[in-house]
């Protein structure tokens, strides 16, 4: 049994594609849900994608070492982001009494 | 099919399914725990790409770090432990159809360009190497980078401390 | 590394292991950890006893040990910059470590009776300890770099001590005159040492005599070289309390008395001296030459200054600048060994004085404690009198160190004072510098005259209050032994066998002469010219000093203990000159009328423009402004506004029912926003 040979080595394309997937299972989770925590995870997953694009085109593309190096600031300052964000949240939590986005919309007014 | 193609195929189920478990998830403990999955198997993806110690970083500071963060939030964001943590989706079907067609998009835009390819050898990525470029080319958004977390850390505590300190209190501390 | 260099590492590190335990630790420890911190500097102490034998005796050992710190680039010689931190153990950083040790050792032992019951009693041995530390740090480098950094600590520290008592207006504000006044002088510093930098890019000592040897001079020319020692010599000039900066040194007495011995002997004002002589080799025969005049001159303004001063510290801070002025001018004449050795019998010595002056205070306090009496001046020597009967061991201490201090035969002052005279004297018979040996002389009988009327009139003749006399207590044993120690350490036999010449003993011989690397650096004066001077004049200078000193005493002593001449008539009879010395010549006022307030003068002037010429400009435009808006108003409001008003009516309309979007919710947002995007990415890919 012999595969084609798209499916049987998969190269750079097909980082591509499961960081597309990544991306848009983010933003649906960021636009859709409700709950503050559940949105901070959906930005989490797109820069997860984000990360694994650049990783892929270090491997594959031209971009060397530098992909890891961005790679790498990434994941530190995603985790800044995480500190900060959730440190917001647990404010929101603390003024309105709940993290449901749709309940806080002081910025209408 | 090699063992890079099946790791591969198995990691990409992995993560594409837990992820999809994660969105669509009414229990946010659950989607939590999705999450984990989700970014454990990128770690092994960049373990694929050659990229060693980005896995690690992404285990330790994902997985260790952010997580424990966010399941932190969860249980301080409900009201008693015991209750059954439900949250809600609004307006489902045009948010999916929305990122659907993002993602259609971008699978479009990946797949017809063509990259310019300079595949990177097995023995080229080292960690002496990563640490080099680390003191030398990125020394700046390295330190930078410090500063940032630094700040991080003092916002977060400053944020999530509850009472303010009176005035008073602060004239009486000299 | 050779055992030489990590002893001294250790040596180094000690003091700050201690400041770094007591700072943290030091509330919770037994005593509040001074047994820690003295401990710490016993070893210090020992260790580097150890490594001056050493070095004393192996004399071929290696000199320097450099580790790099800080790279840039591949290529040295192609811009690329290479900064080394090192050590460098020579015959002077060895003897300065043992001594740097020694006085903090006491000083810790001293403190420990002194400080009983201090507030901040952990926090202020911490502090001793980052201070001998950052001394130790400038005693050992090998680089102008890692000297300027330690150089700065030592600010710092001095800093921290000084103010140890912030809750004292006066001493916080010393604390920072101190820190400030040593600011201007390290701002000279640092320009004379990128000076060098800039040419030779390296900071280390060896590299630039090395180079300056082999003719390289700072953008070829002398007088470039003569300008960077003049600039790092006023660092010193603001460490070692020398004109025209000598005004902080007086103030810093504010600080606790064992701190005041540690800033005067060891630690602080010894750097500045420590600077020129490492700097030494470098200076040229003008910058030598400047030096020498500025260090004359401080002697002699400090020295009249003591004479008249009341305050116990105040008298030895006085004559501390006069001492430092020694060692200056001492190093200028290029009587290089003399100077170091005046540092190293000074520092024993003047520890000594402030330990024993401390003791002393502490006795005035105990005793107007007792009598609670909270209106007289513990330190103000004329409500002493009479103490020598109550405190014995340190009436006999003190009398061995003003003896010292004063230059009689058989104490170690008069060792190296000798040498001082001998070579300003040689300097000015081959230079025609007659001035210098005269205000040396002078200033040798005034420090002999004003030590033994402070002697005098702090532990002999009437009791200011005889109930008072009979509370005061000696000091407990904690204190006394550090006098002792140092009072040993005062006498001739410790430098030199010979009562009455240093040049043979062990302390002389191992301060050898660094040779110079300018290229004609004495100027006319050789230095194998200047040594033959030298002992030409031995013989004479000794008769000569030994009578101006013992004259001095003696006139004292008809003054203060006799009193068959007046001191009062005295003061009459030199009428402006009398008040001069009181007032400290009036330099705090000077720099007070000049610097202070001539900067907020300035401020006010600029001020006073501000209000008048600008402020008038722009309140005349504003009136000329207000004219004509008011017809252009009347235009706005029938024309322009309609126009504008029925455009805003249609905005508004058109804003109620967009508003609609306007949810406040972010995720909307987001969706526009990307949408935006997608459409981009659209238009992109169909190009």
């Amino acid at each position: 049994m012999s595969l084609p040979v798209w499916l049987a080595e998969p190269g750079l394309n097909h980082f591509l594609i499961v960081s597309a997937i990544l991306f848009s299972l983010g933003l649906l989770a960021v636009i859709s849900r409700r709950n503050l925590i559940l949105v901070l995870m959906g930005i989490e997953l797109i820069l997860n994608a984000a990360n694994l694009n650049f990783v892929a085109f270090s491997r594959y593309g031209s971009l060397s070492l530098d992909g890891h190096m961005i790679a790498l600031f990434v994941i530190i300052i995603a985790a800044a982001e995480a500190a900060v964000a959730l440190a917001i949240a647990l404010n929101i939590y603390n003024r309105f009494g709940t993290v449901d986005v749709e309940r806080i919309s002081e910025l209408k007014e | 099919m090699d063992l890079f193609a099946l790791v591969f195929y198995v990691f990409s189920i992995l993560i594409v399914g837990s992820a999809v478990f994660m969105v669509f998830s009414k229990n946010i403990v659950h989607s939590a725990f999705a999450l984990m999955f989700t970014l454990g198997g990128i770690a092994v993806f960049y373990a694929l790409l050659y990229a060693g110690f980005v896995a690690v970083t992404q285990l330790l500071v994902y997985v260790g770090g952010i997580l424990v963060l966010i399941l932190f939030g969860v249980m301080l964001t409900t009201r008693g432990y015991f209750e059954k943590v439900k949250t809600r989706t609004v307006n489902m079907l045009p948010a999916a159809l929305f990122s659907g067609i993002a993602g259609v998009l971008l699978i479009v835009v990946f797949v017809s360009t063509e990259w310019a390819l300079d595949p990177l050898a097995e023995g080229e990525v080292s960690l002496t190497g990563l640490g080099a470029l680390l003191l030398t080319e990125f020394i700046l958004p390295f330190q930078v980078t410090g500063v940032l977390l630094l700040l991080a850390i003092i916002a977060a505590v400053l944020m999530s401390s509850r009472k303010r300190i009176p005035e008073s209190e602060l004239q009486n501390r000299t | 590394m050779e055992l030489l260099q990590s002893l001294s590492l250790v040596t180094l590190f000690l003091p700050l292991a201690g400041f770094v335990l007591l700072i943290f630790f030091g509330k919770r420890l037994p005593r509040q950890g001074d047994w820690l911190a003295t401990g710490l500097l016993s070893v210090a102490f020992l260790l580097s006893v150890f490594v001056m034998i050493l070095r004393l005796t192996a004399p071929e050992a290696v000199l320097s040990t450099s580790w790099s710190w800080v790279q840039i680039g591949d290529l040295p010689a192609a811009g690329g910059l290479n900064i080394e931190l090192g050590i460098r153990i020579d015959n002077l950083t060895a003897v300065m470590l043992a001594v740097v040790t020694l006085i903090s050792l006491v000083v810790h032992l001293f403190s420990i009776g002194y400080m009983q019951g201090d507030v901040r009693y952990s926090r202020y041995f911490a502090y001793l300890g980052l201070f001998t530390f950052s001394m130790l740090g400038i005693v050992v480098t090998n680089n102008l770099l890692m000297m300027y950094m330690f150089w700065e600590l030592v600010g710092l520290s001095s800093y921290l001590l000084i103010g140890h008592w912030y809750e004292k207006k006066s001493a916080s504000n010393a604390a920072m005159k101190a820190f400030i006044v040593n600011r201007i002088g390290d701002a000279g510093m640092f320009i004379g040492i990128m000076i060098l930098f800039v040419q030779f890019s390296t900071f280390s000592f060896d590299v630039i005599f090395g180079a300056v040897a082999s003719g390289e001079l700072p953008f070829e020319s002398q007088s470039w070289l003569t300008a960077a020692g003049i600039l790092i010599f006023c660092g010193a000039v603001g460490k070692s309390a020398q004109f025209p900066l000598q005004v902080w040194l007086p103030d810093a007495m504010e600080g606790p008395t064992p701190v005041s011995a540690l800033i005067h002997a060891a630690t602080m004002v010894a750097a500045g001296v420590f600077l020129v002589a490492r700097m030494f080799p470098l200076l040229t025969a003008d910058a030598l030459l400047v030096i020498a005049w500025i260090g004359a001159g401080t002697s002699l303004l400090a020295a009249t200054i003591a004479i008249t001063q009341y305050d116990i510290k105040k008298v030895l801070a006085w004559s501390t600048i006069s001492q430092l002025g020694y060692m200056v001018m001492a190093l200028g004449v290029g009587a290089y060994a003399a100077g170091m050795m005046h540092l190293v019998t000074h520092a024993a010595f003047k520890a000594g004085l402030f330990l024993a002056s401390g003791a002393v205070i502490y006795a005035m306090h105990a005793a107007l404690h007792n009598q609670k009496d909270h209106q007289t001046d513990a330190q103000d020597i004329r409500n002493m009198g009479g103490l020598h009967s109550r405190m014995p061991v340190t009436y006999w201490t003190f009398l061995i160190f003003t003896l010292a201090i004063s230059g009689i035969p058989f104490t170690s002052g008069f060792l190296s004072k000798d040498e001082i005279l001998a070579g300003t004297l040689a300097f000015s018979t081959l230079n025609g510098h007659y001035v210098l040996p005269l205000i040396a002389f002078a200033v040798a009988g005034m420090t002999a005259f004003y030590m033994f009327r402070l002697l005098i009139l702090t532990f002999h003749g009437k009791p200011a209050d005889s109930d008072r006399l009979s509370m005061i207590r000696e000091v407990p044993a904690v204190m006394m032994v550090p006098l002792m120690i140092l009072a040993a350490l005062s006498l001739f036999f410790f430098y030199s066998f010979n009562p009455f010449g240093a040049s043979s003993g062990w302390l002389y011989q191992a301060l050898e002469h660094p040779g110079s690397v300018v290229p004609d650096a004495m100027g006319p004066v050789a230095e194998s010219v200047m040594h033959q001077a030298v002992s030409s004049v031995h013989t004479l200078v000794m008769i000569l000093s030994i009578v101006i000193a013992v004259s001095g005493l003696a006139f004292a002593w008809l003054v203060y203990e006799k009193r068959s001449i007046s001191a009062d008539k005295m003061a009459t009879a030199m009428g402006t000159l009398y008040r001069g010395s009181v007032s400290k010549w009036y330099f705090d006022e000077m720099y007070q009328a000049v610097f202070v307030n001539g900067t907020m003068a300035l401020a006010r002037l600029m001020n006073g423009f501000d209000h008048r010429i600008i402020d008038g400009i722009v309140n005349g435009s504003a009136t000329v402004t207000r004219g004509v808006s008011r017809i252009s108003g009347w235009i706005d409001h029938v024309f322009i506004d309609g126009l504008v008003n029925f455009l805003a009516n249609i905005t508004g309309a058109i804003g109620m029912k967009l508003r609609r979007i306007q949810t406040g919710q972010i995720q909307h947002y987001l969706v526009f926003a990307i949408f935006g995007f997608l459409v981009l990415l659209f238009v992109f890919l169909s190009i």
